[in-house]
């Protein structure tokens, strides 16, 4: 494009996801007063987040006191699954916000808003099903973690780098379906392993509750980390 | 897909840089880098950024986006390397424990506006 009038360049040099980033901070130190552990839990729509966490929240609930956000683009199904569970329950629908296909920081602080944090040692954020836009959104968690189910690609992890990078732990969920499918298991492992080497993977089954000790050991450990640094 | 919100943060920041003194001029370019391993696809950005620049001083503005690379350092031989396909392992020794140091970007660099006033200390 020929411009006759000359062109002034302005430096600006900033983040363009300061305003997001910024709001993600003051929620992670609202939720480190509070001593809350948050766990921002990500994967494909379908992946079996939300049984994954009514078995996790059965198996936390004598020991630690949790609560969840759970995010979708529309419908209260998830958060009426997760409420049978006792544990407070906050809904974001994203259609509100234009139909987000992710959590964004200043959703969370608006959600938090209906939770007594005080009362909280662990809350999960169930973000929007998708492996892309929320790996880009802080929202002021401890740990991401994505979970992976063995009805998907063995390649996940090598098509969404972005998400597998940015994650604290890996499952790999509905292994109890693995004797009916031709799932290359040692390849998806490894293609984990590739994309973030050490990264801890559980292999967990909602259905039948194979491997969900480890996991709520991990999270368990985790909440230790952050109670211990909370000075609690 | 959150490619339009980012488009309205890139609007915001861009509008809010105009100098006080060419308030109400328009803005030809604005200068981005985005990262290789950000969540971020550039003809999707350009898109929604076109849309949401409509009837703003960024309208017709272009988005020059400028990419980078995945660099890393291996935290166990300091080998430095450009990290091509989504294999995160030292070329080198193979280790795992890599730093990244670049690659996630998601940076507005500049803008430019086009001064019709006539200024000569562009």
């Amino acid at each position: 494009m020929a411009e006759k009038a000359p062109l002034r360049e302005v430096r600006v040099v900033g983040r363009v996801l300061a305003v997001n980033e910024r709001m993600a901070e003051e929620n992670r130190r609202r939720f480190a007063a509070r001593g809350v552990f948050v766990v921002n839990v990500m994967s494909s729509p379908g992946s079996g987040k939300t049984s994954l966490l009514q078995k996790t929240l059965a198996a936390l609930a004598p020991r630690v006191s949790a609560a969840v956000i759970v995010g979708d683009v529309a419908t209260t199904h998830d958060a009426e699954r997760l409420a049978v569970t006792g544990v407070p329950v906050v809904q974001v629908n994203t259609d509100a916000f234009g139909g987000d296909c992710h959590l964004a920081a200043h959703v969370i602080e608006r959600a938090a808003e209906d939770l007594d944090l005080g009362a909280i040692d662990l809350l999960f954020v169930e973000n929007v099903g998708n492996l892309v836009c929320p790996a880009e959104f802080d929202i002021g968690e401890d740990a991401r973690v994505v979970v992976l189910s063995v009805t998907e690609g063995e390649d996940k992890p090598v098509k969404y780098p972005a998400m597998f990078r940015t994650c604290h732990a890996a499952l790999l969920n509905k292994i109890d379906l693995l004797p009916h499918l031709d799932y290359d298991k040692a390849r998806a492992l490894a293609y984990i392993r590739q994309v973030h080497p050490g990264m801890p993977v559980f292999e967990t089954s909602a259905r039948t509750g194979e491997g969900l000790a480890a996991w709520v050991d991990w999270l368990l450990a985790g909440l230790e980390r952050k109670r211990a640094a909370a000075g609690r | 897909m959150h490619e339009m919100g980012i488009a309205l943060q890139i609007l915001e920041i861009a509008q809010a840089s105009i100098p006080a003194d060419l308030a109400g001029a328009r803005v030809a370019r604005v200068n981005l880098r985005v990262g290789r391993l950000t969540a971020v696809v550039a003809d999707s950005l350009r898109f929604c950024f076109e849309i949401a620049a409509r009837e703003t001083p960024l309208a017709g503005a272009e988005l020059a986006i400028e990419e980078v690379p995945v660099t890393a350092r291996c935290g166990s031989c300091g080998e430095r390397w450009t990290i091509t396909e989504p294999v995160f392992l030292c070329r080198s020794c193979g280790g795992g424990g890599l730093e990244i140091l670049s690659g996630r970007e998601l940076d507005i660099v500049s803008i430019e506006v086009i001064d019709a006033t006539g200024g000569q200390d562009g």
